[in-house]
């Protein structure tokens, strides 16, 4: 077991955890940050240069700026009277506990037939951006166009219906 | 760099994430709190797609890495939207508040 991944598992699952507990929404987005950081460190360590610094860009210089605003746009730093956890709190822990029950007993029953070393990949950037025009070329078009209308339909959903209007 | 770890120490570590966004999705009230665990259990999965590429028999051909890219990708589209659309309910509602929302007609 190597220390260099136990100290990005701990990192990552630690903010997980604060992203999902803490009681104030700002610091919650500040502790999903954290979790998405620890995550680019683990794509590091698995060699995924790419999907890492990927991840640090879209996760962190995106999504989590979204949080953020979406939170200070709907006044949700707020925390309610009556408690952060929904009234059927219970029925959700119970259903991610048992989820986690099961994929943990897959992990572990089938830790024996899973491959143990793998030689590091030798893989350039420049490789990644040749298969992406090259055998992925639809795909990446697809998401450029799912991009695009989902973006122009998140400002529609969001703009004020006053304005529509007129 | 990966060294000695193996692979079940990567799938253990995204059924954890999983598990807590899972948890976050179906606990919290605040609509907002609710996206954040469902991007954690994208993220989990992205863990994996990388993980099993990395440990895969082919790494040069780069299937699983694509995987977890076009997942990024597309997970940020729907974190667009979805946060679109609880700035548009909360306009309606003026309450992000899950449990006080209980129809769909405005």
């Amino acid at each position: 077991m190597s220390f260099v991944f136990w100290m990005f598992a701990v990192l990552t699952v630690a903010g997980a955890l604060a992203a999902v507990l803490l009681k104030n929404t700002v610091h919650c987005a500040l502790a999903l940050t954290v979790a998405f950081a620890g995550l680019a460190l683990l794509f590091l360590d698995l060699d995924a240069q790419f999907a890492g610094f990927a991840q640090i860009l879209v996760y962190i210089g995106a999504v989590a700026i979204l949080v953020v605003f979406a939170i200070l746009l709907t006044r949700g730093s707020e925390t309610p009277k009556d408690g952060v956890f929904s009234k059927n709190w219970f029925v959700g822990l119970v259903i991610a506990a048992g989820v986690f029950a099961v994929f943990a007993w897959a992990v572990l029953a089938s830790v024996g037939v899973l491959p143990h070393e793998a030689a590091t990949p030798e893989v350039s950037v420049a490789q990644i951006g040749q298969v992406l025009i090259g055998r992925y070329v639809l795909p990446l078009e697809i998401v450029a166009l799912l991009l695009t209308a989902a973006l122009i339909g998140a400002v529609i959903v969001a703009m004020d219906e006053k304005e529509r209007a007129r | 760099m990966v060294g000695s770890t193996p692979l079940g120490g990567f799938l253990l570590v995204a059924a954890l994430l999983f598990s807590i966004g899972l948890a976050g999705a179906l606990t919290r009230r605040n609509a907002i709190l609710v996206l954040i665990g469902i991007e954690l259990m994208l993220n989990a999965a992205n863990l994996n797609l990388i993980a099993f590429w990395r440990y895969g028999p082919h790494p040069e051909l780069l299937t699983g890495m694509m995987f977890a890219i076009f997942s990024i990708a597309v997970a940020a589209a729907e974190a667009a939207v979805g946060l679109g659309l609880v700035i548009s309910i909360y306009r309606h509602a003026h309450t992000t508040d899950l449990d006080a929302m209980n129809r769909m007609k405005g």
